[in-house]
């Protein structure tokens, strides 16, 4: 009997040496669902530490305005909790938008470079800086730090590329 | 030997309406006062500007470069003055505009220089290249790259050339008319692609309701230097859809997700092979296609028209409408886009416009909840279960309908033509597809983007890190003067030797000055 104790025990320690998890799989997963705009408007500095705040119960599953009600049913589904309203002390969602650097008044600080979160601002001390559409998030951290401010944010306009189908409208029952 | 033909599940017949527009031969639609070339015609990267307002260009020129491997070049349909590179209408369900290159013609249609390409014996993928450079795309109405089409990989090897006449969508009668006219340029567009992809069989593939076609194709194949052979098929739409007309001809199924060249079957339109023809043959870039103009207007005729034309400008050339007309439709009536102006102009994708009216085309009775016949099921060329994509798209539920495999879905419109409960089943689909890759796109974006927030942090705390550890050198050294090392022993010694030297000399000449006293 105590040597199938010690016999199992030492499994299990091997077990748990060789397979250890390296990453909370939780806040994996949490962070997937997340939009990933490293806006901050959740209170915490960037997506995956509110995952983490998340997965250790010490945030609510409603303080991300970019993922929007979507983003919020599919927390509540993954953590098993109900469904509850955007907070609005964290902000509205908005249409996603762009930044846009108005050239002509840039004084080239770098204060910008340095605020945004994906390293979607080119630029040097004293030269004109510009954003790389294709990287930014619209998360808007950039428009603050500019002493002169001429970082201004564009909803991105509905295009042949980005256009959908809309869901059909066709009243289903005979209206008399 | 007669080859056998095969079936594929399902398809309706609506009424074909075809004769009204195959009464008089192509004709060529003149120039037209303003051209408008969009640069995204074909499916994938828009095409690159590589002209500037005020440029004169002549015919046949390149305006815009592909852009990226998924693309294809454009060129200027006609001489004149470049007077504007913005957005203009497209032919496009949207109904929103597109960049285009807008073109005044000169009235003198002077053509660039042409050169045509000896393709027996030029390599391959020049030849490849050269037909990306000359802006051929699939005219049978999804304009793919046709130069990717013709390279299937090194893994794979296409045994089979088909050329899809079906033409089955009811009114459209551009390839029925471009294969009675030009079926051996079709033959020697054919003799290229089979070049290019060492393909051992040339097919064909026709509806029975082309007799002309077929033997004008028939005609034109026993010119031919290698073996062809014309296929008739019954009519039955859709059999002109690619997978269909493979099922048609060769008994062998695309599977799901994957395409044609997967199972040896490289599919060409028509006009796509007349196009390869004229671009290899005679150096001519795809600037114009034969488009069927039909449906309520005075007489239904194909025009040759150019690239860029606004279609209102062909709509003048066949006479008033009969009846007060209800909206256009580019393409079929079955897989057609709604236009909403006539302003637009003709893309490579543009095979018909259809002129509506009430009588022809009746608004639909209303929408009645699904009774699940299963009608729709029965009509599926795909072999769909139509009823449960309905289900889970209308509701939303995308996973599921995936798990029905939307994606198979060709958007043929079978299903909403046999459903008694007149639901427009195709529009949910879109609808679907449209959401489910809109949302892969967002899910792309958000990785992306994490990936650089974190190489960001990385980057970072590597700098700090580096910064300290100057620092702390920087103080070290400060604190303690470092031990000589050799290189500062080798100075030293340099310098002891200079000093001795100068000693040396200094001894010397006291030697010397007290010898002179």
């Amino acid at each position: 009997m105590s040597g199938l104790a010690i016999l199992l025990g030492a499994a299990l320690g091997y077990a748990a040496v060789k397979f250890k998890v390296k990453e909370d799989p939780m806040v994996e997963q949490i962070d997937a669902i997340l939009p990933q705009t490293q806006c901050g408007q959740c209170g915490f500095p960037g997506c995956k530490p509110y995952a983490e705040a998340m997965a250790t119960g010490k945030a609510d599953i409603n303080q991300c305005p970019p993922g929007g009600e979507e983003g919020i049913r599919k927390l509540a589904a993954l953590l098993g909790v109900e469904f509850k309203p955007l907070n609005a002390e964290h902000g509205e969602p908005k249409p996603r938008s762009l930044a846009v650097i108005d050239e002509n008044t840039c004084i080239g600080c770098t204060l910008c470079i340095q605020a945004c979160p994906v390293d979607a601002i080119l630029g040097a001390a004293k030269q004109m800086h510009t954003v790389i559409a294709g990287e930014c998030t619209g998360c808007e951290l950039c428009v603050a730090p500019c002493p002169v401010d001429c970082i201004s944010m564009v909803p991105i306009a509905e295009n042949v590329a980005t256009w959908k189908w809309k869901y059909p409208l066709i009243p289903l029952k005979a209206s008399h | 030997m007669n080859r056998p033909i095969y079936h594929f599940h399902g398809g309706v017949h609506p009424e074909e309406h075809k004769q009204v527009s195959t009464q008089f031969p192509i004709r060529m639609a003149p120039v037209p006062q303003q051209i408008f070339v969009p640069l995204r015609q074909h499916i994938g990267e828009p095409a690159r500007p590589c002209v500037v307002v005020g440029d004169y260009v002549r015919k046949g020129q390149i305006i815009a470069k592909a852009d990226g491997y998924i693309s294809v070049a454009a060129h200027a349909p006609t001489s004149g003055t470049v007077t504007a590179i913005a957005l203009h209408p497209v032919p496009h369900p949207s109904g929103l505009s597109d960049p285009c290159i807008q073109i005044t013609p000169d009235g003198l249609d002077v053509w660039t220089d042409r050169t045509a390409i000896d393709y027996r014996n030029t390599n391959i993928s020049t030849l490849r290249n050269h037909l990306r450079d000359m802006g051929i795309a699939g005219l049978g109405g999804a304009a793919f790259p046709t130069f990717i089409k013709l390279n299937p990989g090194a893994t794979q090897t296409v045994k089979t050339l088909l050329l899809n006449g079906g033409e089955c969508e009811p009114w459209i009668s551009c390839d029925d008319m471009t294969m009675r006219e030009r079926a051996a340029e079709v033959l020697q567009g054919a003799a290229i692609m089979r070049c290019m992809l060492h393909a051992e069989t040339v097919l064909v593939g026709i509806e029975d309701n082309k007799p002309q076609a077929v033997a004008a194709m028939q005609e034109a194949a026993l010119q031919c230097e290698f073996p062809v052979e014309i296929i008739v098929v019954p009519t039955l739409y859709p059999s002109g859809g690619a997978k269909q007309m493979i099922k048609l001809v060769t008994g062998l199924e695309v599977p799901s997700g994957g395409r044609s060249t997967d199972i040896g079957v490289a599919t060409f339109n028509i006009g796509t092979a007349y196009a390869v023809h004229r671009a290899i043959n005679h150096g001519e870039p795809l600037i114009s296609r034969v488009v069927t103009i039909t449906g309520n207007v005075g007489q239904a005729q194909n025009f040759e028209a150019l690239i860029g034309t606004p279609i209102r400008e062909l709509l003048a050339l066949t006479g008033d409408s009969p009846d007060p007309v209800t909206g256009y439709l580019m393409g079929g009536p079955m897989m057609g886009i709604e236009l909403a102006e006539t302003g637009v102009p003709v893309v490579k994708a543009t095979n018909c416009i259809l002129v509506k009216s009430a009588r022809l085309f009746p608004p639909p009775p209303r929408a009645l909840p699904c009774i699940r016949c299963t009608r729709c099921a029965d009509a599926c060329p795909a072999e769909l279960q139509p009823q449960e994509l309905y289900w889970h798209s209308r509701s939303k539920n995308f996973d599921k309908a995936q798990d029905y495999q939307l994606f198979d879905c060709i958007e043929c419109g079978c299903c909403s033509y046999v459903c008694p409960s007149h639901i427009p089943l195709v529009q949910y689909y879109r609808y679907a597809k449209s959401e489910i890759s809109a949302k892969e796109k967002e899910q792309q974006a958000a990785d992306h983007a994490r990936i650089r927030h974190e190489s960001r942090l990385m980057r970072i705390e590597r700098e700090q890190r580096e910064r300290a550890e100057k620092l702390a050198l920087k103080a070290a050294v400060k604190a303690e003067p470092a031990p000589a090392g050799p290189a500062d022993l080798a100075k030293k010694a340099v310098i002891q030797a200079a000093i001795d030297r100068a000693k040396i000399q200094q001894a010397d000449n006291a030697t010397t000055n007290t010898s002179s006293e």
